[in-house]
């Protein structure tokens, strides 16, 4: 459970604020954050770079038997959402039934709940994407 | 002194709301428990989804907020959600939206409760700890995922939704606080106790001696003090329990219908407890012009109405179509019925 804890606490600025990093020798966009720019091998201090939270799906299944804590969302699409910056990004997707998710589909992040950790546990938040909102 | 005015002069330089897209027509309940017979208090409400609740609805509208604010959040020294259904007994929904909006850490964060009027205690908080010089900016949030027992009266009405708002300097404000009124009493006409899942309420006593008695009081003393009626306000929006009760309140106070039809979201909403009130205030701001006048009246339960008397300024221009607006999230519709309706309101006994 300690562990638990310090693991979501620990990922909270990339879960709640899609906080990634950019190389400073390549500007290549990375999410999650790594040690190492997969496109330039540079491994100097990476600054943060937080995404807009648009993209489109990649690519996208749906998860009929869920693991524990995602029951009460089963059956869920999970997606990968290719970024506006570039990075692709695996997540789930909500507020869209899973027979309208087609591929090229635009979506943006939204701050939901993850999992729920029984009735006594934390309940985690973080991100997930949406269709992009009509405001016209 | 009965009528609150800060001595330095603040307003709302950002505001934001937000709807889950998910529509319980009131019809559909009573299928299920008056065999379709009878009259309904609403048309539908809004539904939170299995991923939704007070953080999230919550968040959304301050993140609309701040967008139409365009400020640095780490220029926000409170972060003060109201709520009668906050997520943890014990836990701040606050402290989780400061961090998601990069407000942390140097901010207060705290957690409201006083049923509907928990959201505008946040403002009135909010205008005197901007005005008194202890923080740049506040942020005010009213939301709520609101249960009502199955088959119960409240059930029709029970909805979902919020709306948040950025309080500042007058120069920076899209709209002022000329000034407000607060009115509170000991009436229990609806509580909850702890543990408890569902509310209990007074029935027909949650009418005159609360909802009525307390935003007639408080509505009718800033308008005294301030010496005007309801003829010299563009729009008002009072917290809206269903259709009925705002409709005649407004016209107790004297208000024609054209002042009081963009705010009032109940009937295709629902009561979405401490957001109502300051929901229907986006609707107008989102559609208000510089001059307009506005009259904006909470009530909780408990009970006590918070009145505010708001104007609009130049500074609306080219602000409200920063974020979606309010008839944006209305339009986002998807109907559902009462059995889905009572999977994602967990009252199915899983275990």
């Amino acid at each position: 459970m300690t562990i638990e804890i310090a693991r979501h606490w620990r990922l909270k600025s990339q879960r709640y604020q899609l906080v990634g990093e950019v190389c400073p020798k390549c500007s290549n966009k990375m999410f999650p954050p790594r040690d190492v720019c997969p496109e330039c091998a540079d491994d100097s201090a990476q600054p943060d770079f937080k995404f807009s939270g648009r993209g489109e799906v990649y690519s996208h299944t749906t998860v009929h038997n869920p693991p524990d804590g995602y029951q009460e969302m089963a059956p869920y699409t999970v997606a990968l959402v290719k970024l506006e910056e570039g990075p692709l990004i695996t997540a789930q997707l909500t507020d869209v039934a899973n027979d309208a998710v087609k591929i090229g589909l635009p979506v943006e992040m939204v701050t939901r709940k993850l999992s729920t950790q029984g009735d006594e546990g934390l309940i985690v938040y973080g991100y997930k994407f949406r269709p992009q909102l009509a405001t016209a | 002194m009965r009528l609150m005015k800060p001595s330095v002069g603040t307003g709302i330089v950002g505001y934001g709301s937000y709807i889950p897209q998910y529509r319980l027509p009131a019809r559909e309940i009573a299928r299920v428990w008056t065999d379709g017979q009878g009259g309904v208090p609403i048309t539908e409400k809004a539904v939170p989804g299995p991923d939704e609740d007070t953080m999230t609805i919550g968040l959304e509208a301050a993140r609309n907020a701040l967008a139409r604010a365009q400020i640095n959040p780490q220029d926000i020294g409170a972060v003060w959600v109201g709520s009668e259904s906050h997520p943890y007994a014990v836990k701040p929904t606050s402290t989780i939206i400061a961090e998601a909006i990069g407000a942390t850490p140097h901010t207060e964060a705290a957690d409201w409760q006083f049923a509907c009027k928990a959201g505008t205690e946040t403002i009135q908080a909010g205008i005197g700890f901007v005005a008194g010089g202890m923080a740049r900016y506040a942020l005010g949030i009213g939301a709520d995922t609101a249960q009502g027992r199955p088959g119960d009266a409240l059930e029709y009405t029970a909805a979902a939704g919020g709306a948040a708002y950025i309080i500042g300097a007058a120069e920076e404000s899209l709209a002022l606080f000329e000034a407000s009124c607060s009115y509170v009493t000991d009436t229990p006409d609806f509580w909850r106790r702890p543990t408890m899942h569902y509310p209990s309420h007074g029935g027909r006593f949650t009418g005159e001696p609360a909802y009525f008695h307390h935003i007639a009081a408080a509505a009718g003393e800033l308008m005294s003090q301030l010496g005007c009626s309801a003829k010299d306000f563009d729009y008002v929006v009072l917290h809206q329990p269903n259709k009925k009760f705002p409709e005649r309140m407004a016209a107790i106070l004297g208000f024609e219908k054209e002042q009081w039809e963009t705010g009032l979201l109940s009937p295709t909403v629902g009561n979405t407890y401490a957001g109502a009130s300051m929901l229907g205030l986006t609707a107008i701001l989102d559609i208000a012009k510089p001059g307009d006048k506005i009259l904006c009246c909470s009530f909780g339960s408990g009970a006590g109405s918070d009145s505010f008397s708001i104007q609009v300024t130049e500074n609306i221009a080219g602000k409200q179509q920063l974020a979606p607006t309010t008839q944006n999230y209305i339009n986002r519709r998807t109907e559902i019925d009462y059995a889905t309706y009572v999977r994602y309101r967990k009252k199915l006994q899983m275990q």
